[in-house]
């Protein structure tokens, strides 16, 4: 223990991320690390490769009682063929894209407004605002469906987007997210913009926004990946068909192809494939952003 | 004399920062108040009546919903469900991910690899995670089955197994969202100093010895909030039992979110659903003021 502090003054080169684990050599420890991690993301894919292989058969090879990974009759993109001539896959895709990129868009825009008010302005009733808004935390989304439902029914917005739409924009959690990084923004920064007469509205915008892009990204991320993969209230939201989001329209595939298997991995397959692409090119961004909003968020 | 000034000055200037403050909140607000405040409170006021889909009876009833719920067996069922699902999902849901964390933290190569492995199921949509469990839990096609035949274990009816049906929803789910907290813990092992590690090597101590003397404790604030928020989670399942087993097989699954749903949606009893939803709050209400009282402890 007492080389601890011996140690210390060496140390200060190896503080960047990437320099973090220089380990030198591999040893009998890592490997079987390796081996374990690799298992593990072997198990972890098994889904993803066994429906893959299953899309691609006909569905007579999906069906035979006797597992293949080859199938007898070859692979064929037909069950992807059917499942897009359908048309519903692309609907949908559509319908989710831009339900949850509104969603996120008047997220950030609300949050970020009331995080800014919370963060650098005094006025009146701020503490009880800010007290609401911490408890209103613990609701449970489940909790409200019976009586957003009927709301929805008294506005007549059942059966429009704007029902899907609404009632998800509020992320209590995401304003204190965003409330946070801005307290942490020296204020400093502003007193010039202050001194020339700078309104509000334009050192939020001006100043504020721009230096809290990471964090402004990290929260869309989590609240789109959230609207995207929502299954409850859209569900009880919509019966238009036209209007299904990807989720709740995959529901409805289950029972319409009843035991065309290979439609039905095709189907599941292309509904994963855009967040899964997303994923691909923006990992690091992904990766922060459920970091550092996911222990606020949930 | 600076002070007086001040006091002159601060009314006014308070005034114009109670207008930006409350305009810079407004639009939260007004959401906030339409769609969170307003249905909570009339979901309150809807659990004392006996309102109905169809229509009928409006009038308050008092707690004649509440006396109700607390006689119904099936209510009970559906919140034991629920509370099973929660102590069995927990324990596997943070020990994977803390061991696939630990594996990671000891610097394996191509990082990006194994957090797309572990990550990506967590960016599915339940529906599609329900179509892959569903397939792959098949009692005669299923490829989980035929596995296990390999290794001469007979035929499992997976989703149609009263006392097995839970477990393969935990296992779906475990499939599905450990990454999350995978990645919680990840970044917090990150986060430990470098020299901690340094100073143990040179001590002599091993891998073993140093995640159990200093990365275990390190991220125990990190564990209790990753245990509490998975509690919260856990408790609110609804969506890959709806969709793989419905509920069933004979309500074995079923959990209180479902039971909700149903009363309101399929029985039209709007009211004594609203009811149910109160006392499930109740219960979450319940976890989260301990989650708040243990988190405080342990920041103060």
């Amino acid at each position: 223990m007492a080389i601890q502090t011996l140690d210390r003054p060496t140390s200060g080169t190896s503080t960047s991320p990437e320099l973090r684990q220089p380990r030198k050599k591999m040893t009998a420890g890592k490997i079987a690390a390796v081996v374990v991690a690799a298992l593990i993301a072997v198990l972890w894919l098994v889904p993803f490769a066994w429906a893959t292989a299953t899309a691609f058969k006909t569905e007579t090879d999906a069906a035979a009682p006797k597992i293949s990974w080859v199938p007898p009759s070859g692979f064929t993109p037909e069950a992807f063929v059917k499942v897009f001539q359908d048309g519903n896959i692309p609907l949908w895709t559509w319908n989710s894209l831009y339900t949850s990129a509104a969603i996120t868009a008047i997220t950030l825009v609300i949050s970020a407004l009331v995080a800014y008010a919370l963060s650098r302005i005094d006025f009146k009733g701020k503490k009880v605002l800010m007290t609401v808004i911490i408890a209103s935390i613990i609701v449970p989304p489940p909790v409200l469906i019976i009586p957003l439902f009927y709301q929805m029914l008294a506005l007549h917005m059942i059966d429009t987007s704007w029902a899907i739409i609404l009632p998800q924009v509020i992320h209590p959690a995401m304003v204190f997210v965003l409330k946070k990084f801005f307290d942490q923004i020296p204020r400093e920064l502003e007193e010039a913009a202050v001194m020339d007469g700078a309104s509000r509205m334009r050192i939020f915008t001006q100043i504020i926004l721009p230096l809290s892009r990471p964090i402004l990204a990290a929260v869309a991320i989590f609240v789109f990946i959230g609207a995207w993969n929502n299954f409850l209230w859209p569900f009880i939201a919509t019966n238009d068909g036209a209007l299904l989001t990807l989720p709740v329209g995959l529901q409805t595939i289950k029972s319409a192809y009843g035991i065309q298997y290979a439609q039905n991995m095709a189907s599941a397959l292309l509904a994963a494939l855009p967040l899964i692409l997303v994923f691909l090119f923006f990992q690091r961004q992904i990766i922060k952003g459920v970091a550092t909003t996911g222990l606020a968020g949930t | 004399m600076s002070s007086s000034l001040a006091a002159r000055r601060k009314p006014g200037s308070l005034t114009r920062s109670n207008l930006s403050g409350w305009g810079f909140a407004a639009p939260f607000l007004v959401f906030f108040l339409v769609f969170l405040v307003w249905p909570l409170l009339y979901g309150l006021y809807m659990s004392l009546t006996g309102k109905s889909l169809t229509g009928a009876n409006d009038s308050l009833i008092g707690f004649a919903n509440y006396a109700e719920a607390l006689a119904d067996a099936g209510m009970w069922r559906s919140l034991g469900n629920t509370l099973y699902f929660t102590v069995i999902s927990t324990v596997p849901l943070v020990l994977v991910a803390l061991v696939m964390a630990a594996l990671l933290n000891v610097g394996l190569p191509a990082q990006w690899l194994w957090r797309l492995s572990y990550f990506a199921p967590y960016l599915l949509a339940s529906t599609v995670v329900s179509l892959f469990f569903t397939w792959m839990y098949n009692p005669q096609l299923g490829l989980i089955n035929d596995a296990l035949s390999k290794i001469g274990i007979p035929k499992v009816a997976w989703l149609n197994d009263p006392n097995v049906a839970m477990w393969a929803i935990v296992i779906a789910t475990l499939w599905w969202t450990v990454g999350f907290n995978f990645l919680l813990y990840l970044a917090a092992m990150q986060n430990i100093p470098h020299q901690h590690y340094e100073a143990a090597s040179l001590d002599g101590a091993g891998a073993w010895r140093q995640f159990f003397s200093i990365t275990l404790p390190q991220l125990t604030p990190t564990t209790v909030m990753i245990v509490l928020l998975q509690i919260l989670a856990s408790l609110k399942i609804f969506d890959q039992v709806y969709q793989m087993t419905a509920g069933g097989p004979g309500g074995s699954t079923r959990p209180v979110v479902q039971y909700i749903f149903e009363t309101g949606f399929t029985g039209y009893r709007l009211g004594y659903s609203a009811a149910i939803s109160y006392i499930f709050f109740g219960l979450i209400v319940l976890v989260s003021v301990m989650q708040f009282a243990v988190t405080r402890r342990r920041s103060a």
